[in-house]
């Protein structure tokens, strides 16, 4: 588990000071498409999952960017692969292997 | 001891390392293979039929390569002389080797070397109608086939255009080597041969005789040592040949034929890396003809092809990217002259990616309503037919349309299962590598399907019909709505009056490659269109490039796919290009000078009044719930 | 030397060029596709931000011709050679026009709507596109659903056919926003009682009084913004259309029912354009508009000599911006000529 050692009210603040970026990074080198995100929208509407239970997959990598990466893994967990998401980007981001990198790093950085 | 010479060491050892190398790896393969399989290999060899079918495979492809003579005669020819050559070579030469010896057992260099040691025996020249006269002419027209695609296969180095290759597969070290033992093989036996036949004056046949007496007369050399020499170095390359032959390409000489031996006995690619795996990987020549078939050629990625996918694996490094840089669009493994199966290799990789993530689908089991109110979900009522629109066709609305107004006009009973959104179908997951957590999803639309106690499930989307039909066990027949509307057409239940001119049909690689339909959609279309000649189609046909096969593809890349498709697809000038699958509908249509429409679409404009439903209910409510 | 000019397109920047060069004496013939000069301005309504009437516009325009130009409508160029000193003008009806001189003011197409399948248009009857709501305006028509009713509610949806990789069109459509706004509180001026919901992904209100306007439709007419681009539309047994989207400011994905959607089409490069620049070889831009000689400093300018570019053939532009346009390539084409009038 990673020490993010915030305090009491870490949760209220995005803390980019402090906050662990590594999985931001290597999802950035692995599949750059992410950057072009202008958070529209469309992925988490067209979303599969995200119609059955609490997914959002646009808010899970912005969070990831942001280096937000607590609760991470039992969300991304969530995802069938459909691909929905990536038809209707307006912007190209290639979202199914965004979340097969996020898998990976968050494999990586334990 | 008169038949021996210590130049033949080198070829005798090597030959001695090579039948070892070879029995270790064929025997760690049969050992490394699940006991059912192992258990079909035994029952194989029990059935001579099968025995002899896989003989004659071995005939027909590992020395006659007849698929490399339907790709392109001259290099099936290039292949074959090679091989049938060689082959043929070892076989006439020990049957010419009994003559002279007198015995059925001949050490192995013996035949290799006769003409070495049987040098002093006369025989009169280009008599062709004694024993010894037939055998020399053949050994040396057999030698003339090897040496002919010797020199095809130079030629073919530099200009590979001519054996139908764009482009070749790039070489490694060990494979410069043992490519130049291979090339220099014959021509030093050539070269052994005639100095020999030259210098003594006899031995030789129609063409080292000849070479031996031109050179004789060229420039007369006197020491018997030049000869000896050219045997020297005939032995070396040999050996050397043998001895790098189990770690270069040339692997596939005989793992080839244990492939075949396997095929036939039933052993099929399994989800995990096996003896099979390694077999097939060895089995790979690197002919190159995967490479100009891969779509990934037009958006210029140029590393990822099944070549060097398979390369790696045998060198054991294959980067991540590599092996998620593939459509799965099937399209190479169905121009693999040794059958591979390029695409469960690469699976296999993928799985072993991701063996370590995990999923969470635990919310399926409560199905509970998620941010998105769920009041139109239902628990499916009892129909005749279930249709699945699959993910994707709820962004192409007008698949789901036509299909909605085709049942009713059909007054078929039928239910939506995904009328408000679908859970995935599973394959998605399973290709990329995650397999046991696509079960779930599954389960779950397994469900779904024997909820309605349908007879027939119905999809509109060609990858949910292959993973329907190929891993979920549903005790219901499954159609792509091609196969199902051909059916209604066929038993008159959907009058067809429009007809459309000049359509052409693109193959969804998971309907055609993936599942073999190619002639439902083909009979559909011809039942209400003209359809135009598509240059690359059915078995051939170019992938759409928005295959989610593939993960690492950029944007542009998968347009740059697309746009080389358009361009076959478009030859013709069709009027409409009508698909089968709402991927390649939405691909296509994003570049598409001319309207792409599914085939469903096609065959409801072509309906003379269709039934009016706009959407799901109030027709079926009127129609169908009361059959 | 030819005397006369040739501008093909009679759009509001063919007319503006050609106002001004006939008040600086100087002989313009403007060639015209359609029946009557005026391009797209001749559908719309009311123009944004100030609402006034499009007609209005139109009228200053047509009066403001002058004696020295000549409009030939119900004529479509085929193609444009170059020749010795001019171009050689190709008319698909056989005529044939030669010219030293070519404005090309071509303009721009809207993007077809039914290439956004997921959003329906073409399949749902009750999803119209912005130019069909405007010609309900102009016909003084009643805004309905198919069915005759009076909607409760509208969806208005923005970006569609621009800023989508997934069509191909990357680059902005620059007024469409503006428009929406615009429509937005034209319906409720007609409908009081109907709730609107603007789904957008920024609102781009760049230009004088955009702003304002906006600022208008939230305080006076209670139009509703969402920010989330909507992702697919499905249609419910009574024809209304369900919207799918996410509110990206609360995070999470909404479903609306809406009565009747309006798709703000974008700008795709025209047609006649693109036909026009084979023949020529003109320079495109990434967006497939055509590219002037210098974006900055000869906007008007290509890299052909007497060839001019004005308006929207050069990318998405507002009505105000295009007429100023037409009028800065009359400046320009002024200059051309005198410059080979001296070298003569």
């Amino acid at each position: 588990m990673i020490h993010f050692g915030y305090g009491v009210m870490a949760d209220a603040t995005t803390d980019y000071d402090r906050n662990d970026r590594r999985i931001a990074e290597y999802l950035l080198e692995h599949e750059p498409s992410v950057n072009l995100c202008i958070g529209c929208g469309s992925c988490t509407a067209a979303c599969s999952t995200g119609r059955m239970v609490e997914f959002n997959i646009r808010r899970l990598h912005t969070l990831i960017r942001r280096g937000e990466t607590l609760k991470l893994k039992k969300e991304i967990m969530k995802c069938m692969f459909c691909g929905k998401c990536q038809l209707v980007c307006p912007r190209g981001v290639n979202l199914r292997n965004v979340i097969l990198t996020i898998n990976r790093a968050l494999e990586q950085t334990g | 001891m008169i038949n021996f010479n210590l130049f033949v060491l080198p070829f005798f050892l090597g030959l001695i390392y090579v039948v070892f190398a070879i029995g270790r790896s064929w025997y760690r393969w049969i050992r490394s293979l699940p006991a059912s399989d192992k258990v079909r290999l035994t029952t194989m060899f029990r059935q001579p039929r099968q025995v002899l079918l896989a003989l004659g495979e071995v005939c027909t492809e590992a020395l006659l390569h007849r698929r490399m003579w339907k790709r392109n005669p001259l290099l099936g020819y290039m292949h074959m002389s090679f091989a049938l050559g060689w082959f043929l070579l070892i076989v006439c030469g020990n049957l010419e080797s009994r003559y002279y010896s007198g015995s059925h057992l001949n050490a192995p260099y013996y035949p290799i070397f006769l003409k070495f040691f049987i040098h002093d025996r006369l025989v009169i020249f280009f008599e062709v109608f004694s024993v010894p006269g037939f055998f020399r002419f053949l050994m040396d027209l057999l030698l003339l086939f090897v040496l002919s695609g010797l020199v095809l296969a130079m030629v073919k180095r530099k200009r590979s255009k001519w054996f139908g290759l764009k482009r070749t597969a790039e070489f490694q070290l060990t494979d410069v080597v043992s490519l130049t033992c291979l090339w220099l093989i014959f021509p030093m036996r050539l070269l052994a041969e005639s100095f020999t036949a030259g210098y003594y004056g006899s031995g030789g046949g129609f063409l080292t005789q000849s070479l031996g007496n031109l050179v004789m007369t060229v420039m007369p050399f006197t020491s018997e040592y030049i000869p000896y020499s050219m045997w020297w170095g005939y032995s070396l390359v040999l050996g050397l040949f043998f001895i790098t032959l189990p770690y270069t390409r040339y692997m596939h000489i005989p793992t080839e034929v244990l492939l075949i031996f396997f095929r036939h006995a039933g052993i099929r690619p399994k989800k995990w890396y096996s003896g099979f795996s390694d077999a097939e990987v060895l089995a790979c020549s690197r002919c190159g003809v995967c490479i100009d078939v891969c779509p990934l050629n037009e958006a210029g990625i140029v590393d990822a092809q099944a070549v060097y996918f398979i390369r790696g694996l045998r060198d054991q490094y294959v980067p991540e990217s590599v092996s998620r840089m593939c459509l799965l669009c099937g399209r190479c493994q169905e121009a693999c002259p040794v059958g591979l199966h390029t695409d469960s290799l690469r699976l296999i990789k993928r799985r072993e990616l991701v063996s370590g993530q995990e999923t969470d689908f635990s919310w399926l089991a409560s199905a509970a309503p998620g941010p998105v109110a769920l009041e139109t979900r239902h628990i499916p009522r009892q129909a005749e037919v279930a249709y699945f629109a699959g993910c994707m066709s709820h962004l192409t609305p007008a698949v789901i349309r036509s299909m909605r107004r085709i049942m009713d006009q059909a007054g078929i009973n039928w239910v939506q299962l995904d009328e408000d959104g679908s859970v995935c179908c599973g394959r998605p997951l399973m290709v990329a590598g995650k397999d046991t957590q696509a079960s779930q999803l599954m389960e779950f639309n397994k469900n779904q399907v024997l909820a309605t106690g349908a007879r027939l499930l119905v999809t509109s989307c060609p990858i949910c019909y292959r993973v329907f039909r190929e891993d979920y066990n549903l005790p219901v027949r499954i159609q792509h709505h091609s196969q199902f509307i051909l059916d209604l057409v066929k038993t008159g239940k959907i009058p067809l009056q429009a007809h459309f001119r000049k359509v052409a049909y693109h193959d969804p690689c998971d309907l055609g490659r993936g599942s073999g339909v190619y002639e439902a959609p083909r009979e559909l279309l011809t039942k209400i269109a003209d359809l135009v000649e598509v240059g690359q189609d059915a078995h051939n046909a170019q992938c759409c490039g928005g295959s989610l096969g593939i993960f690492t593809a950029t944007q542009e890349q998968r347009n740059d796919m697309a746009a080389a498709a358009l361009d076959v697809l478009l030859e013709n000038q069709p009027e409409v290009l009508a698909t089968a699958c709402p991927l390649c509908k939405k691909t296509f249509a994003k570049q598409s000078p001319v309207p792409v429409k599914d085939i469903a679409e096609l065959v409801c404009d072509a309906m003379p009044n269709p039934v009016y439903c706009s959407a799901s209910g109030q027709s079926r409510r009127a129609g169908s719930y009361a059959t | 030397m030819y005397k006369n000019i040739i501008i093909v397109g009679g759009g509001i920047a063919g007319m503006a060029a050609a106002a001004a060069l006939s008040e600086i004496g100087m002989e313009v013939t403007v060639l015209e596709r359609e029946k009557l000069p005026g391009g797209h301005v001749r559908s719309w309504d009311r123009l944004f931000p100030t609402l006034r009437a499009a007609k209005e516009v139109l009228d200053f325009l047509n009066k403001s011709l002058g004696l020295l130009t000549e409009i030939i409508c119900d004529i479509e160029v085929g193609s444009i050679v170059p020749t010795p000193g001019g171009y050689t003008i190709h008319c698909t009806n056989g005529d044939i026009f030669t010219t030293g001189c070519l404005v090309l003011a071509t303009g721009y197409d809207l993007f077809d709507a039914r290439k956004k399948e997921e959003y329906g248009f073409g399949i749902y009857e009750n999803v119209i596109t912005s130019a069909d709501l405007e010609k309900i305006f102009r016909e003084g028509n009643q805004v309905t659903t198919c069915g005759g009713q009076v909607p409760r509610r509208v969806g208005i949806i923005h970006c569609v056919g621009s800023r989508d990789e997934k069509v191909g069109n990357i680059y902005c459509s620059k007024v469409c926003c503006v428009t929406g706004v615009k429509q937005a509180i034209e319906i409720r001026q007609m409908l009081p009682d109907c709730e609107i919901f603007s789904f957008y992904m920024d609102l781009r209100m760049y230009d004088r009084h955009f702003e304002e306007l906006y600022f208008e439709a939230q305080q006076k007419w209670n139009v509703n913004f969402i920010r989330g681009r909507l992702s697919e539309c499905a249609e419910n047994p009574d024809h209304s259309i369900i919207l799918k989207t996410e509110d990206t400011l609360t995070g999470h994905p909404l479903k609306l029912t809406v009565d009747l959607v309006v798709l703000l089409v974008g700008f795709v490069p025209g047609s006649s354009a693109r036909k026009i620049t084979g023949s020529l070889g003109l320079l495109q831009g990434t967006d497939g508009f055509l590219l002037p000689a210098d974006e900055h400093t000869a906007g008007n300018r290509t890299l052909l000599p007497g060839v001019f570019l004005a308006g929207a053939v050069k990318g998405p532009a507002c009505v105000v911006d295009t007429i100023a346009d037409g009028r800065a390539t009359a400046v320009e084409v002024y200059r051309y000529m005198k410059h080979s009038e001296v070298a003569k």
